[in-house]
């Protein structure tokens, strides 16, 4: 059981948080043809739309309401009513997510009254969903913001099931903000092998997984549509991925009576033999040949991997649902997570295989991660790296130094195989050589240099 | 918040701003800050102009005080270089939580003033206020005075919530905090004549320092640069300079003027970009320090540097020509001044077919419409849509333009070329045209383009039973 200690320095130096009004805006860029827009000054649009821009190397819609002084002092109704209109008229989106951020929360602005009111007023936003969402950025962190964003386009857009007939291959999938494009692809055909009809909530590969649109959209480029949305409580299980999803998948099954199974990871050996059990239960198909053969090509990278991973000494700062992932996986391979830093709260912190959590920044990664053999944590971890010498494997967001990082796959049995090729390849590039004098006792191993600097 | 309202009042009135001189009386009076219009905005806001603007002072410590919003996504991603200090690309920010907001977030900026100070031991600490602590009113000011005083070290106040306006205002606030608190605090070891400052240079991809030998070669000092690869020391003992280049005229025009205005210290605008703005900016500095009493002969010197580098510089465009006569460039330029580039890319045959003039003042706009002749198109303002089908109909060759718009052009699959700040190639001086040029030749002459415009097998198929 591993303690979780809140750091205590009054400076974050270097951080690894990002905030709640940017995730949320991600998990709304999951739905087709639509605008995140968050209530704020330009500059918290702008610094999440760049980041956004960075990592999937792809163009991002976001707007702002742009508050000024005198809008964030008086309140910011007539920002949020212009934004809408302005969007409406030059986007022509389905679809705007709404989230606040630190200022329009100081002040108060109730936003979901707000739109009730612009609502009456203005009938040319009726064809348009709108979702407002509460993501202060003085609390919380990136993946509250995602989970929060999930949660409340459940509340407003999922038709209440008059029946409980239900389509028997239908599954509502809620990915936490950890799983990336390429992951819900690799799920996708997963679940499609067991005659599954997966519908993503939010569905990143639709929007930002790279690919070449027909025509110019200023708005997302697909993703699930409102009309999947609304129909999600027709189908017959809920598989929520990350703790993050918890209270989302709860939300859906109070509104629909859709009984939800959790998976706190989809990456390694086990978790992943749970889920093919699982999917071979709910679906009546026996395991497909394709995942057999795949489960076993994994052993096999397992065991060739396992020399290289074992003893390992890594240190992994990342929010909460992904840090379980490589710390549990990590682990499994027989390596020792001796550094394990996050963002935020969450239920999954003390399960895991490590003594202590920190609430902290990458200082607090650097500080403890000296004489480890792996840095694991998202591209800002590179100072850090060069600083240690020690080589760093990236994940999460933003990857703003590698290609891919939308395609990056952690997921399935052949997501970890590639994963333990991957690190266990950086694990190989670093090997220490021996020299005449790696085995000797430390005293003698100092003393040539110590009298050459002399001479 | 009073002298924050007056001091944006006194930099949106800015008697060196051209446009603002080409203003009636009553225009003036209202300022040139832009209302944003919410829901069509794009762009940064103050705090980040300001962040843009001084964060290329490399020792010194940036704390942003604010949530976590303002600078958890945005550390370290701007390519400016440092020579030697590190210490600017580590991110420093108190990250204000709740108890902050309801008791105030004063107490928690001086201790990590503190805990930076006990670390670091830097020159100084620039504190950047933002929106959240100013709304609850923390006052930066006094609590960077008490902490000035306690650790015996400038603890700089930059007042620049989001705000308060865009991001060229924040350049300017930024400006005005050195103006303030930094340029002139100190005292230079020696001075020469031949002592200058180089004002709205961000060493962005180290483009300082593809113009820096040429000046080391004349033997004229850079003093300091607001800001690219600056000490602090050196900004602080800027105001020795004889003379000043201003580079990017619409950031730092403030503390340009204002510096000649108290020290005395003549200012012209200046580009890097492009043979005849590079060679126009080395005469120009030569002709300014020889008013003021540097050996005439430095011109001399000047004009046969000149000579040799555009002659270096045109015998390797040259073979470019031959590859690059006729394709036509889309320009939409930000911070990079349009025209400099114009004439560049029409030294090595390019053609420029349209190019942006939102940025432009009417004398740029003139010097453009006799750059392009007709060819070119002049857009003030053209939609992401309509840059699309531009590309896609082929009226373009190639597009060069910020990031903002790169996936306008790819997604068209058409050759782009990133000439925004935060590029990865550096085309200052004669060197650096030499590059832009050979980056333009990359892109247009990539084996891609012929692959990837080809229609899927399959697709043409359908294509002939359709017709059929």
């Amino acid at each position: 059981m591993a303690k979780v200690v809140v750091s205590q320095e009054h400076c974050t130096v270097n951080p690894l948080r990002m905030s709640q009004p940017v995730g949320a805006a991600l998990a709304f860029m999951g739905v087709d043809n639509a605008m995140p827009l968050l209530h704020g000054s330009q500059g918290c649009t702008s610094f999440g739309l760049v980041l956004f821009v960075r990592h999937f190397r792809e163009a991002i819609p976001m707007q702002t309401t742009a508050l000024s002084e005198v809008a964030s002092v008086m309140g910011g109704f007539d920002n949020v009513e212009q934004a809408l209109v302005n969007i409406a008229a030059r986007t022509k989106p389905a679809f705007i997510g709404i989230c606040t951020t630190g200022i329009s929360e100081i002040k108060g602005d109730d936003l979901n009254g707000f739109l009730k009111v612009i609502r009456a007023s203005h009938p040319e936003l009726d064809s348009i969903a709108l979702v407002d969402v509460s993501t202060p950025d003085f609390e919380g962190a990136f993946q509250d913001g995602w989970a929060a964003a999930v949660t409340r386009m459940i509340e407003e857009l999922v038709d209440v099931p008059f029946s409980t007939a239900r389509l028997t291959r239908r599954i509502n999938i809620l990915p936490g903000s950890h799983i990336t494009p390429g992951d819900i692809d690799e799920l996708r055909d997963i679940f499609e092998a067991f005659c599954l009809e997966p519908v993503f909530l939010p569905d990143l590969s639709g929007s930002l997984d790279g690919h070449i649109p027909a025509e110019f959209t200023p708005t997302t480029l697909g993703g699930i549509s409102l009309e999947q949305i609304r129909k999600m409580g027709s189908a017959c299980w809920t598989i929520a991925i990350g703790e993050q999803m918890r209270g989302a998948a709860i939300t859906l099954e109070h509104r629909t009576g859709i009984p939800y199974r959790l998976f706190e990871r989809l990456t390694g050996l086990a978790a992943n033999d749970e889920l093919m059990g699982f999917l071979s239960e709910i679906s009546g198909v026996p395991v497909p040949r394709k995942y057999r053969r795949q489960r076993s090509q994994l052993i096999d990278a397992m065991l060739d991997g396992h020399f290289h991973f074992g003893g390992k000494r890594v240190a992994i700062a990342a929010e909460p649902d992904l840090l379980a992932v490589f710390s549990h996986w990590l682990d499994e391979m027989g390596c020792e997570i001796q550094v394990a830093i996050t963002t935020t709260q969450s239920p999954s912190l003390e399960t895991m295989p490590v003594d202590e959590v920190v609430l902290g920044d990458l200082e607090d990664l650097e500080m403890r991660a000296a004489g480890t053999d792996l840095l694991v944590t998202h591209s800002h971890g590179r100072q850090a790296a060069a600083r240690l010498g020690i080589p760093l494997f990236r994940i999460g967001l933003p990857i703003f130094d590698r290609l891919g990082a939308g395609q990056q796959v952690s997921v399935g049995y052949r997501g970890t195989r590639d994963l333990i090729f991957e690190v266990g390849n950086l694990f190989l590039a670093n090997i220490h050589e021996p020299t005449p004098h790696t085995w000797e006792s430390r005293e003698n191993a100092s003393q040539p240099l110590v009298s050459l600097e002399v001479h | 918040m009073g002298t924050l309202g007056s001091k944006i009042q006194q930099v949106l009135n800015e008697p060196g701003c051209a446009t603002n001189q080409a203003k009636s009386n009553p225009e003036r009076k209202k300022g040139c800050n832009r209302l944003l219009a919410p829901g069509a905005a794009a762009g940064g806001c103050a705090f980040d102009g300001a962040k843009i603007a001084l964060q290329p002072i490399t020792d010194v410590a940036h704390l942003i005080h604010g949530p976590i919003g303002c600078e958890g996504h945005s550390w370290d991603n701007r390519g400016a270089k440092s020579s030697g200090p590190q210490l600017y690309r580590t991110s420093f920010t108190t990250s204000i939580n709740e108890q902050d907001i309801i008791f105030g977030g004063e107490k928690h900026l001086y201790k990590a003033i503190k805990e930076i100070v006990e670390k670091h031991n830097p020159p100084a600490v620039f504190v950047y206020q933002t929106c959240v602590p100013a709304m609850i009113g923390d006052d930066i000011e006094a609590v960077c005075k008490a902490a000035q005083k306690k650790f015996g070290k400038p603890i700089i106040p930059i007042n620049v919530p989001g705000f308060v306006g865009s991001k060229n205002l924040g350049n300017k606030l930024a400006g005005e905090a050195l103006l303030d608190y930094v340029i002139g605090t100190e005292e230079p070891e020696f001075t020469t004549p031949y002592d200058i400052n180089i004002i709205g240079e961000y060493n962005l991809s180290g483009e300082l320092w593809q113009v820096k030998p040429l000046l080391d070669e004349l033997g004229i000092r850079i003093l300091a640069t607001i800001s690219g690869d600056a000490k602090y020391h050196e900004v602080a003992r800027s105001h020795r300079a004889r003379a000043a280049m201003m580079v990017c005229s619409k950031a730092m025009i403030n503390v340009a003027r204002k510096m000649e205005e108290r020290y005395g210290i003549p200012f012209f605008e200046g580009s890097f970009y492009g043979i005849g703005d590079m060679s126009d900016a080395l005469r120009t500095i030569s002709q300014l320090l020889v008013d003021r009493g540097a050996n005439a002969e430095l011109l001399a010197r000047t004009e046969a540097v000149i000579q040799r580098e555009e002659t270096r510089a045109r015998e390797r465009i040259a073979p470019f020509k031959t590859r690059l006569a006729g394709k036509r460039v889309l320009l939409f330029t930000g911070g990079v001044k349009s025209w400099s580039v114009v004439a560049a890319l029409q030294e090595a045959g390019l053609i420029v077919t349209g190019t942006s003039v939102k940025k432009s003042t009417p004398d740029d706009k003139a010097r453009i419409k006799e750059l392009v002749k007709e060819d070119a198109h002049m857009f003030d303002d053209l939609r992401p849509r309509e840059m699309y089908a531009m590309l896609k109909e082929a009226r373009a060759d190639i597009m060069l333009s910020g990031g903002r718009t790169q996936f306008v052009a790819l997604k068209a699959k058409m050759p782009w070329l990133d000439i925004n700040q935060e590029r990865h190639h550096a085309y200052a001086g004669y060197v650096g045209m030499v590059a832009l040029i050979n980056e333009i030749d990359k892109a247009l002459s990539n084996p891609i383009w012929d692959q990837i415009r080809r229609s899927a097998p399959w697709e043409k198929a359908a294509l002939h039973l359709h017709i059929a």
